[in-house]
């Protein structure tokens, strides 16, 4: 069963940043490309400010529903801390794209928990490749703080198995169809998440 | 809406299991609906509200909707009743007797189990029921499946005589994936039938029926060996072979492709014979099941002694792929898998908040200033976060409605030390009406001395905010009779002069209200009267902000628990011959902030003012 090869995207985040649009929309993708899908939707009380993630499989024939730790080919982050919460769950050479936004839960801002200084640079240091950039800035400066949702699936859209016109064209075809008025943005939103990315790889390469 | 409601016959969707069964229960041409709230089945009965054609309802509890189900099979329809795991527990009586009587029109009980407890009190395993009431249970492993056997459940009911569990977990309600749907099958009510002897069970009608329901089960053993919802995979690698079931038979393949499986889809009565066949295909047969050993032990009570289970693989959680690799590579004498490349980093916890100015905090907040005084008999809901930081007044949870039953135990149970303190039992409005009066009757009949705390926010706001008896609005949305929670105590004879209505935003009332009412010693009930923010009826209120300069650090507003509430800065206050005190200055993220005022009484210094009365002063 060589030739099944599944792709395994974790989107995590916490509750009401939108990662479960993004894996729903990741899921939508992958079938317009005529795969098969499994995505895992939130289990328990995650939607008060808990943490929030979402496994979205594809391939050929998808059979668990859950992805393996040390298995996941990307890892999208929609919170910083978050990001290095489940950054075990990549494979050797997956990568994980971080929004470096710090959301501090009131356990933290009260004293009991610290928030770590760089989350990213514990990521690093541990060994993953992390891209990370200010989803949130990009989101602001285009007046829109929902563009965030956008921004990130930008971002990994030239490291999935299909073309970054396939992601952008399902994100775009659902405002076409309701808010045709949000199409631009969001294309510039996308264009700016892909570029985002594509800078953080290339400082990283640079820094080694 | 579920793209699943419009969609026409031979649409490939992407659907949660919920969505999908629901799906299915109304193609199966499924007359009446009826469930109570549980995670992870809650969004069943929510899909099947959209369709056409069927009757669905919210029922007060999952009792009462297994017996409205009943009642209408009795009356030629089909008909279906959702619940999460322990609401079967609570329907069991309905359930263990109908299983006697049997059905007219087709009855599927879809029972969701929260196996790796995601948001429930106890992981129990509902094919047990399948056992107990002599019924058949069968198990999906993905959405397609959950919706293709919702539709045979329908049918092997009729066939049977018998009420089918859909035995449902965490991963098939809630993980989406895709689906081929088809047509409704609408079908006439056939109307009920008088038969005494049928469907009055007195003990000579059940008698009677005692060999008839041995005899079904006989019959459906016959029917689970010939079922083409039990089917083998020959794969190639033989050394192992699975015996497996749900969600555990995805996790099976996925992590040996090659090896032989039997896929059981109808699980009870188990087809010992197809095992015993297949056992003699594999060199080791190993049995996945989550998460009892069921299969397992009745197959080495028919004899089948050299097969592997729960002795390697563990008795409780999910039989996902990491957790089987290692144990199967053990059993092969083979090198484990490799550990994940990177390690694990973990960051603080994120624990599920109160939403800001949830009514509950002010509760809770009360409740820990009295804490000394009182022990706190507490219920399900989201008001079980109260256990929690910052408040720690929340002493027993056990199950829905316990709480007064338990407060009375506890009351009458006093040691030298606790016979001084005061029982309180804090329940929602929605448990209050599932299981909870019946409690506040008996501790009003039996004398007790206990203050119910009933907290009425009109909404069941732990599932997301489902419509109930006390929220005036049905399951649709619609108007409906709402039920009036003082004149529901009084008629349970609690005196009206201890049945208090009050605020929960307004601290000093709420405290004196609890005060008063733990120093009386009889029954008392305070109801609190402010909704859910994330419900219909919550309406905001304008922000507040802390005046820093005003802020002595003091953090006391900090117990009020709002995740609006933020430490800006520390400190530490030094004074002679004291010892040394941190100070912690707040701030109010307006954003999230909705105006409750509950954090305003808990300032001594009042620096917590309107967000506009700061504004206006720095202009
Ligand atoms: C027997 C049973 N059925 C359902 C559930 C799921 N459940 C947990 S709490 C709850 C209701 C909570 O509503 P309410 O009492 O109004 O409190 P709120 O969450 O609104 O504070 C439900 C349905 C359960 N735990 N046990
Ligand atoms: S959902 Fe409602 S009841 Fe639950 S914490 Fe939020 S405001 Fe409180
Ligand atoms: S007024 Fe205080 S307690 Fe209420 S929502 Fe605002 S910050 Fe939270």
């Amino acid at each position: 069963m060589s030739d099944n090869i599944i792709t395994n995207i974790l989107v995590c985040g916490i509750g009401g940043q939108g990662v479960m649009t993004a894996a729903e929309i990741l899921a939508q993708t992958a079938i317009a490309k005529g795969c098969d899908v499994k995505k895992s939707e939130v289990a328990g009380m995650a939607q008060r400010g808990g943490v929030v993630t979402s496994h979205v499989r594809f391939g050929k024939k998808v059979w668990s529903p859950v992805i393996t730790p040390g298995t996941a080919d990307i890892l999208v982050g929609f919170e910083v801390a978050e990001g290095s919460r489940w950054a075990d769950m990549l494979r050797p050479g997956g990568i994980a794209m971080v929004n470096t936004i710090r959301l501090t839960p009131p356990v933290v801002s009260v004293g009991l928990f610290k928030y770590p200084d760089d989350p990213v640079a514990q990521m690093r240091a541990a060994g993953v490749t992390v891209y990370d950039f200010d989803a949130g800035a990009i989101a602001r400066d285009l007046g829109d703080l929902r563009l965030i949702n956008t921004i990130m699936l930008g971002a990994i859209a030239d490291y999935l198995p299909f073309p970054a016109a396939d992601l952008e064209e399902q994100i775009v075809g659902r405002f076409r169809a309701r808010k045709p008025a949000m199409v631009e943005v969001n294309q510039k939103a996308f264009a700016l998440g892909r570029d985002a990315a594509r800078q953080s790889q290339q400082a990283l390469a640079v820094n080694g | 809406m579920s793209a699943a409601v419009q969609a026409q016959a031979a649409t490939r969707l992407l659907l949660s299991g919920n969505e999908a069964i629901a799906r299915g229960v109304w193609e199966a041409g499924c007359k009446v609906a009826a469930a109570y709230p549980g995670t992870p089945s809650t969004e069943i009965l929510e899909n099947i509200a959209q369709y056409p054609d069927l009757y669905a309802e919210w029922s007060v509890n999952e009792k009462v909707s297994m017996e409205v189900a009943i009642g209408a099979s009795m009356s030629g329809a089909r008909s279906f009743c959702a619940m999460k795991h322990v609401g079967m527990n609570v329907a069991s009586d309905a359930f263990m007797t109908l299983t006697l009587a049997g059905v007219v029109g087709g009855l599927v009980v879809a029972v969701a189990d929260d196996v790796g407890l995601s948001s429930s009190q106890n992981e129990q395993d509902s094919r047990f029921w399948g056992r107990f009431a002599h019924v058949p249970v069968l198990e999906p492993a993905d959405s397609q499946e959950a919706y293709e056997m919702v539709k045979q459940a329908f049918d092997l009911s009729e066939e049977f005589n018998t009420p089918v569990i859909l035995r449902l977990t965490t991963r098939i309600c809630h993980v989406k994936a895709l689906v081929t749907v088809g047509e409704r099958d609408d079908r006439a009510i056939s109307g009920f039938k008088i038969d005494a002897k049928r469907w009055v069970l007195t003990p000579a009608n059940a008698k009677v029926a005692l060999p008839r329901q041995i005899a079904r089960e006989d019959a459906l053993r016959q029917a689970a060996e010939k079922s083409a919802l039990n089917l083998i995979d020959p794969g190639s690698d033989r050394r192992v072979g699975f015996v497996t079931s749900g969600p555990a038979f995805m996790h099976v393949r996925d992590s040996f492709p090659d090896a032989p499986v039997l896929k059981l889809g109808f699980t009870y009565p188990l087809p010992v014979e197809t095992i015993k066949a297949f056992r003699a295909q594999v060199d080791v047969l190993v049995v996945a099941e989550e998460t009892e050993p069921l299969m397992e032990n009745e197959l080495k009570a028919a004899g089948l002694a050299d097969i592997h289970g729960k002795d390697i693989l563990p008795r409780l959680g999910e039989l996902t792929p990491n957790v089987l690799l290692p144990v199967i590579a053990k059993l092969l004498g083979e090198a484990p898998p490799p550990p994940a490349a990177y390690a694990k980093i973990d960051p603080f916890p994120r624990p599920p908040t109160m939403c800001p100015a949830c009514p509950h905090m002010g509760v809770y907040y009360t409740l820990s200033r009295l804490r000394k005084r009182v022990q706190i008999s507490g219920d399900i809901g989201c008001y079980t976060l109260g256990a929690g930081h910052p408040w720690n007044a929340l002493d027993t949870t056990i199950s829905m409605g316990a709480s007064m039953g338990i407060a009375l135990g506890m009351d009458k149970a006093r040691s030298e030390d606790t016979k001084d303190k005061a029982v309180v039992s804090v329940i929602g409005d929605s448990t209050f009406l599932h299981m909870g009066m019946q409690g506040l009757l008996n501790i009003v009949y039996n004398r007790g001395n206990v203050t119910t705390l009933l907290l009425d926010n009109r909404s069941t706001g732990m599932t997301g905010g489902q419509n109930h008896a006390g929220t005036g609005k049905g399951l649709h949305g619609e108007d409906a009779p709402r039920i009036d929670f003082a004149k529901l105590c009084e008629a349970l004879g609690v005196k009206p002069e201890r049945i208090k209505k009050v605020d929960p935003y307004k601290l000093p009332t709420l405290f004196k209200a609890i005060k008063d009412e733990i120093e009386v010693k009889e029954p008392s009930v305070i109801i609190t009267d402010r909704p859910c923010v994330l419900s219909e009826f919550y309406d905001g209120f304008k922000p507040y902000a802390v005046v820093d300069k005003d802020c002595n650090g003091c953090s006391n507003c900090l117990n009020v628990g709002c995740p609006a509430i933020t430490v800006s800065r520390t400190g530490i206050r030094q004074r002679p011959g004291m010892p040394d005190v941190e100070l912690k200055f707040t701030t109010i993220d307006t954003a999230m902030c909705t105006g409750c005022h509950m954090c305003v009484d808990s300032c001594g210094p009042k620096a917590i003012v309107p967000l506009h009365a700061l504004t206006e002063a720095a202009q």
